[in-house]
Order: C-alpha cells, then structure tokens, then sequence
C-alpha cells in the first residue's frame, strides 16, 4: 500500500474533482494524447486495440531501466534483488486487482493471445482427448478461438460454438443444450472486442459448472472497462493483456486456480521452470514459475503494476460512468447520421462502438478519419466469424477510455459525415 | 483535403461504383486469388491469356474504394497487352504508388492510371492499390494466391496493424 500511495504523490495521478469526472485534468496524465495528426487535435479513438499510457507508468518503467535493471530469481546481489522484488510486487498488485486467492495463481504472459496457448497446451493437451468437445462463443476473438481449433485437429476433438442473436448477445438456451459429458472446456470472451457486449459471464461459469466443466474468461476487454473478480465470477481462468488496461505492451497475466495449474502440463521449457535436470529426466518448478520460463518481460510486468497504481488512484466508478456516457453519446450522434448502420447493439455494453456505413468500405472510412486526426479501427478486428454473422467483409470501430470527450465524439461525427461527403 | 481529393478522385469514384469487366470469366484460363486479411480485400482476377496476350480479362470480390477502382482500371489497361507490356505497366505501376516514379516527371505508359497517384502520400493504402494489380500478376505466372499485406514505401514506418 505504501509503494501505491508515493507513486500517487509521485505521478500525480488524476483524481475526480466534485463528484463529476475531470476529464481534462485525466488527459495530463497521458503524454501522447496532446500531439496533433496531419494538423488536427489527436483524437484517440482505437483504445480496444491499445490504450494509451499513463506518465506514472512511463517514469516506473524509467526508473526501473535506470536503477533497477537486473535479470530476476536467480541473482544474489543487490540489483538483482530490486528487479525481483518489483516484479514479484507487481504480481502481487495484480492479485488483488482481480482479487485472486494468490499471487502464484497469476501468471505473467505477454498478453490473452499467449495465455489461452498456455491453456491450450497445458490443460487442452493433457486433458482433452478424441470425441471430446471445446465450447467457444459465436464472438469470440481469434485469440480465444484459433487455439481450440488447433486442439481440436490435433485430438480429434469437436469444437461447439454459442451462437448469438442480431443484436450479438450470446443465446444461453442454445449453451445450455451444447454442455454435456464430454464437453472438457467453455472459452468466452468477458467484452466483445468487435462488438462491445459484455458478456454473462458469471452465469456462463455457474451454468458450465453445474456439469463440472472448467471455463477460461478472455478478459482482454474486460479488464479496462469492468470491476473483476474473479473469485465472485468464479471462472477457472481469466486472461488479460496490459497493454489494453495503460500498461506496455509484452505485460499480460494468466489467472487460474491452483488447482488445475497444478495438474496442467507446464507450457515452455527452459530455464527458471525446473526444479531439477538431469539428462534422464527434468522436473518441475511450483506455480507461478511452472509456467515462466525464461526471463520474461520485467519492465512490462513492472509497468503493468504501475498501470494497476494508476487505476486504483482515480475513481474508476466515475471512469466507467464517464466511459458509458460517451457510448451512449455516441451512439445517439452516430445512428442520427443517414446511411450509418451500427453494429453490435447489445443491451449489455463496453464503450465499443462498431459500425458500417452503406457501400463504403470501412478501410475508406478509417483514411478520411485519419485526415480528420480521429484514430479508429478498420477491418475485421481479429473476429471474422463475426463478420460473417452480420455479412459485412468488415467494419469500422471506435472504442473509447475514459480520456476521451464529448467534444472527440461530435469530432468523429463531423468526420463520419465528411466521409459521406466524399465518397458518398 | 486535397491530399484526400486526390486519392478520391472523381474517376476512382467512378470506377468505384460502376466497375468494368466485373464478374467471372467464362473463358478464363487462369485466375488467381488476392486478399488482404487485416482490412479484408478479397479479389479474384480472371484471364483469357492466348499466346502471350490477354486476350480477356475480369475481376470479382470486395473491398475498399481504392482496391476496386484500381482493379476495375487495371483490367481495362491489360486488356489487349502482350506479356511483355503488361510487365512494364506493372512495374511502373509499382513504383509510382511507392512515390519512385512521378508521372509528371519520368517517361511512362501508365495512361489513365495516374489517377493513383495520389497513394503515394497514403502509405498503408498502397496494397490496396497494388492488390488487383498482384492478383493479375500471379495469374499470369500460373500462381494461385497472393497478398500485398506488407507492401508499402517502408513498412517499419507504415505497418498499421
């Protein structure tokens, strides 16, 4: 606690002023949002993809680079035991970031896509055999879909997929009617990154447990927008990625319970994952270093606890509340412009917000936009059975932080209009 | 605004929305399929190649404004040519949505086609201009698939995904 509270001194993190969010003063704290693109005012609307970071967390990773550098674990001197220690404290932030019962339950990973290939290979390979099922979601990004493909070719096994209604809200009914005795896993995203829908992911984990089926969380959308606990959520795994929560990219965490880390075949071998080796035989290190071998990303992960310091300093309350007021903005000023169709209108959503607009393709849309300096996304965001779901060869995506105005929305409106202007 | 009025000129509009030789060739003996994967451009070009010239040509798919003008015109350029000319204009081609050849400036065949120019101040549009352009070449070298994902001036600068 008292490391959290000097870095607050020390980065002046942003604080609520009068009950309302100070969005302004929120801004300082992110460097890169005060430059300008081809002339015009940055407006950073590509958070989903990556979020910006937070001075604190550029000055941690700093300072550690400076006076801290050291490989981790295996040094006895000094420095060594500084880089370990704020690696370990990072680990332990984390914890109780998304509550977890342990530090050692929260593996380091460069991010979801490497923590669901950890799964894949150290409870997929060792678990799931021929004629036994995967269930994934009809919406689930690549990372969280590609992996069980792959499982499946390789045991035999059958992937099932929980199909989604034209608003993309997943239909529990048909989940329901997909759990059976040999079904081995449930992988569903927390918040659709293409779509924005939160995900029931407590009731997805209750459901799947009733028939004594592990679920893993793809929390990489989830953990920048929504509270995470997940001991209340109860899921077997959840995965997030740092860079998409204010954190370098390369700083990701594996969350499972111990006891199936326990049980799971480790991922890659190497150094720091052993206990002993012989040229007969290895065996292993306990969790979490069972599944970290090499050195891994000491700065990122040190970055993603100063990332974490940040999100504790503001009212994160008021951060969502702020988020959720310019998704509705947003979607009021978008759906008001002719030829606009939205895509993903769940009643539950994240500040996602995908959209087409009527015979131009969204790769021109994202051009003209970032002539007007308004970043967003174009393309088939690492989801095309989504897509496909809505016949579109791709879409257009803004996605916002609780950084971003009112003023950046009536922006990307004006800028959506211009490019009806042009190409319409 | 200029800058964008140049890359959307009129005729790539045009093209845009009223593509040429669209559709499957009935003729075809040989074709090729191009996509892009990150932005989801996705051609298939159809040629009628008898000794040495293509002799017809069409294109099917989806994608940007860029990618289909550029495919409706390529097919309109090669139509007719030799193997040899078709060459040439793929090269310039090249080299002008690079910014290495400016067609106000250097000798070239390109015609119609300087209408592209403007990809040059775009660099992660220059596969979607160069798409159709690659799909054609594969198809005439007997080569099924192709991508233009990684092309541009200097990818280390331009990568947007």
């Amino acid at each position: 606690m008292i490391a959290t509270e000097k870095t607050m001194e020390e980065g002046g993190a942003a604080v609520t002023s009068g009950g309302g969010w100070d969005v302004g003063r929120v801004r300082e704290d992110f460097p890169v949002l005060g430059q300008t693109v081809n002339g015009k005012p940055l407006v950073y609307l590509d958070n989903a993809a990556s979020a910006q970071v937070p001075r604190i967390v550029i000055e941690r990773g700093a300072k550690y680079l400076r006076e801290e550098h050291s490989n981790i674990h295996r040094g006895v001197h000094y420095l060594s035991q500084r880089a370990t220690s704020a690696f370990e404290g990072a680990r332990e932030k984390v914890r109780r970031f998304i509550n977890a019962r342990e530090a050692r339950e929260c593996i380091f990973v460069r991010g979801v896509t490497e923590g669901v290939n950890l799964v894949m290979h150290g409870y997929g390979r060792k678990f799931v055999r021929e004629g036994d099922e995967i269930v994934v979601s009809e919406m689930e990004h690549h990372s969280n879909l590609v992996p069980w493909q792959m499982l499946c070719e390789e045991k035999g096994a059958r992937l099932r997929v929980i199909p989604m209604n034209d608003a993309g809200e997943l239909i529990l009914d048909e989940f329901d009617a997909l759990l059976n005795e040999r079904t081995r896993l449930v992988c569903v995203g927390h918040v659709s990154n293409s779509l924005g829908t939160i995900n029931p992911v407590k009731e997805i984990a209750a459901r799947a447990h009733k028939v004594g089926v592990p679920v893993l969380v793809d929390g990489a959308q989830g953990a920048p927008h929504l509270k995470v606990d997940v001991q209340d959520l109860d899921c077997d795994f959840y995965a997030i990625s740092g860079h998409k929560m204010f954190a370098p990219t390369g700083s990701g965490v594996l969350y499972g319970k111990a006891e199936w880390l326990e049980k799971m075949n480790p991922f890659l071998g190497g150094g720091s994952m052993i206990r002993t080796v012989t040229f007969e035989r290895s065996t292993y290190a306990a969790i979490p270093d069972k599944f970290e071998a090499g050195t891994p990303a000491i700065a990122s992960a040190i970055g993603l606890g100063a990332a974490i310091d940040y999100l504790n300093s503001i009212d994160r309350e008021a951060a969502h509340a702020h988020e959720h007021e310019l998704l509705r903005y947003a979607t009021e000023k978008l759906s008001s412009i002719e030829g606009v169709r939205l895509i993903g209108t769940a009643r539950e959503k994240a500040s996602v917000l995908g959209f087409v607009i009527e015979g131009i393709h969204p790769h021109d849309i994202g051009t003209i936009l970032d002539h007007e300096g308004v970043a967003i996304r174009a393309g088939h965001h690492c989801a095309q059975p989504v897509m496909q779901h809505f016949n579109v060869p791709a879409t257009a995506r803004a996605s916002f932080a609780f950084y971003n105005t009112k003023a950046e929305v009536d922006t990307l409106a004006e800028a959506v209009a211009k490019v009806i202007e042009v190409l319409g | 605004m200029s800058s964008l009025l140049e890359l959307y000129n009129e005729q790539i509009r045009e093209h845009e929305k009223k593509p040429r030789n669209f559709g499957k060739l009935a003729t075809a003996n040989r074709s090729a399929e191009g996509h892009n994967t990150t932005c989801g451009d996705h051609f298939f070009v159809y040629l009628n190649v008898e000794d040495g010239v293509i002799k017809e040509i069409s294109f099917e798919g989806e994608g940007c404004a860029i990618a289909k003008a550029s495919a409706s015109m390529m097919t309109r350029s090669v139509k007719g040519k030799s193997r040899d000319d078709v060459e040439v204009l793929f090269n310039e081609f090249h080299r002008m949505v690079l910014g290495e050849l400016d067609p106000e400036v250097n000798p070239h065949h390109l015609g119609h086609l300087t209408v592209f120019s403007g990809v040059r101040k775009f660099p992660v549009r220059v596969k979607c201009a160069s798409l159709s352009w690659h799909t054609m070449h594969a198809a005439l070298k007997g080569e099924e698939t192709v991508t233009t994902e990684n092309l541009g001036p200097d990818i280390t600068q331009a990568a947007g995904d």
